[in-house]
């Protein structure tokens, strides 16, 4: 085991030394991350509704229950052993949002990594509700200019299916033009404070989102993938595992939530057509989760299923199964028995490599049990995952 | 959806049409009950997989539809607008033989969110006319959109209405008529597990099927099995043990999960190269030769008490499913060797009831005695 311990190090250097050395890759590596997230929006719009979905695991039909939001609901989301978001629930009454914007103004819109906008797409009073964005957005930028501002759409599910693109294009349009209008503002404000004119052009994604299917994941998963710690280096090593056990895709998913933490796909698998096959995994794996927990009786978010394997005639294999502490891994690669049981085999060897992400295992020295010795040279991924031929 | 639309265009407003084939072995079921009551809704989300939140949008059906089912039975679901009643209308007189002439039964679709007096009364008038003229058509009622209220009040309605069917019924002199009473919602298990109860019904020697499930229940040491039509979700036979609810729930569950990872990474044609890297050094084998199964197999281990779930494919249209026993993972290749057996035995057993004549059929014992090694 110690030897793939070793490997594992090695690998998961490899990225970063390239450029900075051993050491600057072991602290980088270490770094726990605590990320502010502000969810915000008009009263009603869904926000904790979507929250108790993604990490509370909810089913979409019980957040009828969840009441208003009074003040801020503040909750410490574990995501990945090093990464807890620090996740602001804004409740949207016209009353509070006053407030963040006035006395609270420091306190909620300093050190922001991530701005969640929420729009119902059903509101009555758009006008306003843009008015308030826009100052919100105006705040956003005076404490945080770095955050990014994920913008998503929401209740699309009330919309006829064939006007959906088409409304959600043009409210887009709109949330653009005002975004652009607000970042204008402040830098009109901004000259005589001496500084260099803010080079803020804010990082805006939209998102048309639902909570009765599978968008709700894609918008989360964006969210989330740009937090992640040590994204890289799970992607490097993806890949080599990938190519290694010959799959077709790797689909890596945080235990929780669901979300695709990352993934890889062969040149074979970028042909498949279903673009949103990711947060369809999601969500059909999550709602599994659910039935399963219907079924045994055990909490919403217990540990539901250990391993999965589907084999489908000569057409293709795949399965899944908990792989760190953190994580589980789904396979998809071409039929044969043989294929299939070397690539499980395979991947349980692998496990060492993604350690880390269940960090922070490694103490600040760096003597860890996880870097035995010091990494040295070569990239000993190869030998880790050595086909066994079956 | 579309294909209902484009039925709706073209059968025209002489409903029924007569050039429908009259084969014989095509059970129908037909759906009738008030306007507003979920008969188009309950057939989109059973046979055309609507999701039960879009139902929403679905517009009032203005003729009768009529769906053709294929599975390992070819049925069909007609589809009644609710404001037509087909025994009292003024404009145009029905044929009666050509809608009830069929084998199958008659689903009364009841809004128990709405006054259901109405339906009620309509309802006893069409078994009375359907006892007299078609007494062997089942007479299966739904009593519908119970999610959202309490059990208690669910039972209280099925008893209320239970009761003045019966009464009024056996007021014209009209004893033990075969009306079933289900509670049903589309936003549940529920519209399922009584389409699957209707069914079974309609399936000839069904006691042969159950009995070869019920077997190998035993001898796999298998909590519950069921042999799923794939495409609706509807089970078309268990093994003997009691039923409940929750297993029921949770292979159906699987069933979805299967279908929904077959069509995102089973549904597209793989590139030549693809098959010949597969297929040459170090295997040097075609593909068809190196899996183990030609139908979808898969298994899953629940966390809690380390149970398995497993399916595997019988044909185009069944799977069996299955919850097995804590533990019995590690058995899993002499489990799959009697699977395979009944497997054969169900296919066969298809086989010989897809043949019209049912009377041909062999009798017990004939299909379903492989001998099943002991798991």
């Amino acid at each position: 085991m110690s030897d793939f311990e070793t490997a594992g190090a090695s690998t998961a250097a490899v990225p970063v030394a390239g450029v900075a050395g051993d050491s600057v890759a072991h602290a980088q590596l270490k770094k726990v991350k605590k990320q502010k997230v502000l969810l915000m929006g008009k009263s009603g719009s869904g926000k904790s509704s979507m929250r108790s979905i993604i990490f509370s695991n909810y089913l979409a039909r019980d957040t009828r229950r969840l009441g208003a939001t009074i003040d801020i609901d503040l909750s410490h989301v574990k995501f990945l052993g090093n990464l807890t978001l620090n996740l602001w629930d804004c409740g949207g009454q016209e009353a509070f949002m006053e407030n963040y914007l006035s006395q609270q103004r420091a306190h909620v819109f300093s050190n922001v990594g991530v701005l969640i906008y929420v729009f119902d797409i059903e509101s009555r009073d758009v006008e306003r509700d843009l008015a308030t964005y826009v100052n919100i957005i105006s705040a956003l930028v005076q404490y945080s200019r770095e955050a990014k501002v994920f913008v998503l759409i929401h209740k699309m599910d009330l919309i006829q299916p064939t006007t959906r693109e088409e409304t959600f294009e043009r409210r887009a349009a709109v949330v653009r033009r005002k975004t652009a209008e607000a970042v204008g503002i402040m830098h009109k404000q901004k000259p005589e404070q001496l500084q260099p004119p803010p080079p803020v052009d804010i990082d805006l994604q939209l998102f048309a989102t639902s909570i009765w299917d599978q968008s709700l994941y894609k918008a989360w998963a964006s969210i989330i993938h740009d937090l992640v710690p040590n994204l890289s280096i799970i992607e490097t090593q993806l890949t080599s595992l990938g190519i290694a056990i010959d799959a077709d895709e790797i689909l890596l998913f945080e235990r929780t939530s669901f979300l695709v933490v990352s993934k890889w796909t062969s040149r074979e698998g970028e042909r498949n057509p279903y673009g949103d096959r990711f947060e369809r995994m999601s969500n059909i794996l999550k709602s599994w989760k659910h039935t399963c927990s219907k079924y045994t009786g055990t909490p919403r978010n217990a540990e539901q299923f250990s391993d999965f394997e589907y084999k489908m005639g000569a057409t293709f294999s795949m399965f899944a199964t908990k792989f760190t502490t953190n994580t589980y891994i789904l396979v998809c690669m071409p039929p044969g028995e043989a294929r299939f049981n070397s690539a499980k085999l395979n991947v349980a060897a692998a496990r060492p490599w993604f350690k880390f992400l269940d960090g922070p295992v490694v103490p600040p020295a760096g003597q860890g049990q996880m870097f035995v010795g010091t990494p040295t040279t070569g990239y000993g991924g190869e030998a880790g995952v050595g086909l066994s031929e079956g | 959806m579309e294909n209902r639309q484009r039925l709706q265009k073209k059968d025209g407003p002489k409903a029924p049409d007569p050039t429908v084939p009259q084969t014989k072995a095509k059970p129908r079921l037909l759906l009738m009950g008030q306007r507003r009551s979920g008969k188009s809704s309950i057939s989109s989300v059973v046979f055309h997989k609507l999701p039960p939140s879009e139902t929403l949008f679905l517009e009032s059906t203005a003729r009768i539809q009529k769906d053709s089912l294929n599975s390992f039975m070819e049925f069909q679901v007609w589809d009644f607008p609710g404001q037509i009643d087909i025994f009292d209308n003024p404009n145009f007189t029905f044929d009666m033989d050509a809608i009830f002439g069929e084998i199958g039964a008659l689903i009364w679709v009841i809004d128990a969110q709405d006054d259901y007096l109405e339906a009620v009364a309509r309802l006893n008038t069409t078994i009375l006319h359907l006892q007299r003229g078609y007494p062997h058509i089942n007479i299966e009622v739904f009593i519908h959109k119970v999610d959202g209220l309490s059990d208690d009040y669910r039972l209280d309605i099925q008893r209320d209405v239970t009761i003045r069917i019966q009464d009024e019924l056996s007021d014209q002199g009209l004893e033990n008529a075969p009306v079933n009473f289900h509670l049903t919602s589309i936003y549940n298990h529920s519209i399922f597990e009584a389409f699957s109860k209707v069914i079974q019904k309609l399936i000839p020697r069904l006691g042969q099927l159950e009995a070869m499930l019920t077997n190998l229940c035993r001898t796999c040491r298998f909590e519950k099995a069921y042999l799923f039509d794939v495409n609706t979700k509807i089970y078309i036979a268990t093994d003997s043990t009691p039923e409940d609810m929750a297993s029921y729930e949770i292979c159906s569950d699987y069933v979805d999960v299967i279908i929904d990872f077959t069509e995102v990474y089973g549904s597209w044609p793989r590139s030549q190269q693809w098959r010949d890297r597969l297929e040459g050094e170090p295997w040097s084998q075609p593909l068809d030769d190196q899996v183990a199964c030609e139908w979808a197999e898969s298994g899953m281990v629940l966390a809690e008490a380390r149970r398995p779930i497993m399916l595997r494919e019988v044909d185009r249209f069944l799977a069996l499913v299955a919850i097995m026993k804590e533990g019995s993972y590690e058995k899993m290749p002499q489990i799959n060797m009697n699977v395979d057996v009944v497997v054969k035995g169900l296919t066969e057993f298809f086989e010989i009831t897809k043949n019209k004549d049912v009377v041909a059929a062999p009798g017990p014992g004939e299909v379903a005695s492989p001998p099943l090694a002991q798991g």
